[in-house]
């Protein structure tokens, strides 16, 4: 089969059938009921193109005050988020897995670009969305996890962090290197087959024939890219083009931009034509078919059929055991 | 590709990488035992290598992955890698011998296992920060040794070889050799780059480095040890 980057899932037609002010009041309504966790992993503007002229400090910069000494912490946890494994992490992913460079990567959604333009207005849930409100949605679906609380030393440590990674950077401003840069549309529909073939010639040496990982002790050397230990099937991630500008610009680690295009879309495709952990928006809604509806309309494949299988259709959220035992 | 290999192996069979190897055979360390007495000379009777500042040194092959250990002997000798003295006796290996070889010297003694645990990497010691943080600024894009190398460089699978431990002058060799072209055998070209976009100093600190990271690592958990943490 082959995805198309514009081809909506069944439900697509349904919802712009009925309006698009129908769906924005629906979510608007969700956004209020706190056991509804809203849709944070939305896909960021496009950044400005231009020369990427900021750099961040560097770290022999910092000293020993309390504020430094919260910077460190922040860099600990972004790192090596799997500190915070059981609690707010169920998975096997690092913050900097997806964000290179420890956050400081330009054209890899780097922690410096992002700082400044929080809070931001988003019409998808009718807020102002803030910084931590960001960040939460990332561990709720990139970690697979439970969002450590706003004003938590966790939540403070990786703001203060951030904080200090845009120093001198302007305010409220969209910078070039921002996010990852957005491939054109692809030439051909981006297909799982073709790009099975890219995945074993080019990223199976280190994220495994089946997309498991590898790992030395306990720690995570080449990320799961599907399977339990991986983003879910909320994450930003698991969006095909979001994934294909990723990896394009990424990806084989150490050989940026070595891919053609065609194989950066193809190979998103494969990859996130695999089941991941369930997206945990569907514990508050009642079925499979109305997560696709309301949270999916955009370049994936949740609720599609692959090789005979629903994707999206099971219970199975990880490790993550849910808001209520805990 | 026999069962026990492929295992050993994991997950890095990728086929595009290994098209063209010919299939591993069963490897007999016993007969492994007999080949090696002509590697001796260079590699020690103990399988520790060698290093020698100021001429040709010998790596350490005592537990090497077994599947990286043959496939640098099939390198040496279709050519892919090159190197005099060990195109010679490469060359006088049949793929049995090469089997029997490896197995041999992958299981002559465990390269050392060394601590896991994130540690931060200090900004003031620029090898560690190269090790573990990697340099990526100015386009570049040189990811930290062990994101690719394991954590303190201690090997991932058989795709990525262990650093630390072994002999300087050898590790320093390598990515010489990766620079004017006498290797370029690694999977997709993922080492090449790396090494072509280090700078010398880069290349005389990190191999220093990782020669003497598990001395290293020894002093520094004894000493927690005596400070009582
Ligand atoms: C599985 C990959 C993945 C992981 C792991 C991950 N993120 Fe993200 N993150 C993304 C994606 C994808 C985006 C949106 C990028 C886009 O749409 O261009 C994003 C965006 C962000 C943004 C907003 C960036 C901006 O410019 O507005 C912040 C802040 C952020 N992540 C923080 C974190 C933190 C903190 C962690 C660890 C707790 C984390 N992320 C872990 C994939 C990930
Ligand atoms: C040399 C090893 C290597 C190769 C080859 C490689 N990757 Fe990665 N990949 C990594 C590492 C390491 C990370 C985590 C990055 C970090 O922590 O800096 C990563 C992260 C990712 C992520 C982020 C998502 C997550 O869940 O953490 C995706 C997606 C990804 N790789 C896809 C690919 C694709 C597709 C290919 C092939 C085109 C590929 N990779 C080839 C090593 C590799
Ligand atoms: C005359 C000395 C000499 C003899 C004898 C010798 N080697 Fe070597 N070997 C070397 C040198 C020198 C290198 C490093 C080559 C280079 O720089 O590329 C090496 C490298 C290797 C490597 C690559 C290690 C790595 O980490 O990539 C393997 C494997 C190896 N030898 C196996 C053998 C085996 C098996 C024998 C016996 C059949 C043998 N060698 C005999 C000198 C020797
Ligand atoms: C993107 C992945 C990647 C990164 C990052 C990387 N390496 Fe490698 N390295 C490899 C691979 C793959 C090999 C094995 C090549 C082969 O199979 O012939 C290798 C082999 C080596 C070898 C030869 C070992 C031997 O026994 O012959 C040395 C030395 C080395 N790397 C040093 C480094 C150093 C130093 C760094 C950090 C500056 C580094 N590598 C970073 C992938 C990487």
């Amino acid at each position: 089969m082959s995805l198309h980057t514009s081809h909506l899932p069944k439900a697509g037609t349904l919802i712009s059938a009925l309006g698009v002010s129908a769906l924005t009041f629906s979510l608007a309504a969700m956004a209020q009921d706190d056991g509804v966790e809203r849709d944070y992993q939305v896909q960021l503007p496009e950044p400005p193109d231009g020369e990427v002229t900021f750099t961040p400090p560097e770290e022999s910069a910092l000293g020993d005050k309390q504020y430094d000494e919260m910077v460190r912490l922040g860099r600990d946890l972004f790192v090596n988020t799997q500190a915070l494994r059981g609690e707010n992490v169920f998975n096997e992913q690092n913050c900097s897995n997806c964000h290179l460079d420890a956050g400081r990567l330009a054209h890899s959604a780097p922690m410096w670009a992002a700082y400044g333009v929080y809070p931001a207005y988003r019409g998808k849930n009718d807020k102002v969305n803030t910084l931590s409100d960001r960040i939460q949605g990332c561990f709720t679906y990139s970690m697979n996890g439970k969002p450590p609380e706003k004003g938590s030393e966790p939540l403070v440590a990786i703001q203060t962090y951030m904080h200090w990674m845009a120093t001198k950077a302007p305010n409220n401003t969209s910078l070039p290197g921002r996010s990852y840069p957005s491939l054109e549309e692809a030439a051909q529909e981006p297909d799982r087959e073709r790009g099975a073939e890219v995945y074993a010639n080019e990223c199976a040496v280190c994220h495994g024939d089946n997309g498991a990982g590898q790992f030395v002790g306990d720690r995570t050397v080449f990320p799961p890219l599907w399977g339990d230990g991986a983003y879910n099937w909320g994450a930003g991630m698991h969006r095909i083009n979001t994934a294909a500008n990723f990896i394009k610009a990424n990806m084989p680690l150490s050989k940026p931009y070595s891919l053609s295009d065609q194989e950066a879309w193809d190979v998103a495709a494969f990859v996130n034509s695999h089941e991941r952990p369930q997206d945990p928006r569907l514990r508050n809604v009642e079925s499979v078919d109305k997560a696709q509806e309301l949270f999916h309309q955009h370049n994936g494949v949740y609720g599609q059929e692959v090789d005979g299988k629903r994707l999206g259709d099971h219970a199975d959220y990880g490790e993550n055991p849910g808001p209520n035992d805990s | 590709m026999n069962k026990k290999m492929l295992s050993g192996l994991g997950l890095l069979m990728s086929a595009g990488v290994y098209a063209g190897t010919a299939a591993a055979l069963e490897g007999d360390p016993e007969q492994g035992k007999q080949v090696s007495a002509t590697c001796v000379a260079c590699h020690q009777a103990d399988g520790m290598g060698k290093n020698n500042p100021k001429a040709e040194s010998w790596p350490r092959l005592a537990g090497l992955p077994e599947a990286y250990i043959a496939r640098q002997l099939h390198d040496f000798k279709s050519g892919e890698r090159k190197n005099a003295s060990m195109t010679a006796f490469a060359s006088m290996l049949d793929e049995q011998k090469i089997a029997d070889v490896s197995a041999y010297y992958a299981g002559l003694e465990d390269w050392p296992e060394l601590p896991t645990a994130y540690h931060a990497a200090d900004p003031d010691d620029a090898a560690e920060w190269l090790a573990d943080r990697g340099d990526w600024e100015n386009d570049k894009f040189i990811p930290a040794c062990s994101q690719c190398h394991g954590p303190n460089g201690q090997g991932v699978g058989a795709s990525f070889p262990p650093l630390a431990g072994q002999h300087e002058a050898y590790l320093k060799a390598q990515l010489e050799n990766w620079r004017n072209g006498k290797r370029h055998n690694d999977p997709n070209e993922l080492m090449a780059g790396v090494a072509n976009r280090l700078d010398e100093d880069q290349i005389d600190m990190i191999a220093e480095y990782y020669a003497t990271l598990p001395e290293r690592l020894e002093a520094r958990g004894t000493q927690q040890e005596e400070d009582g943490q």
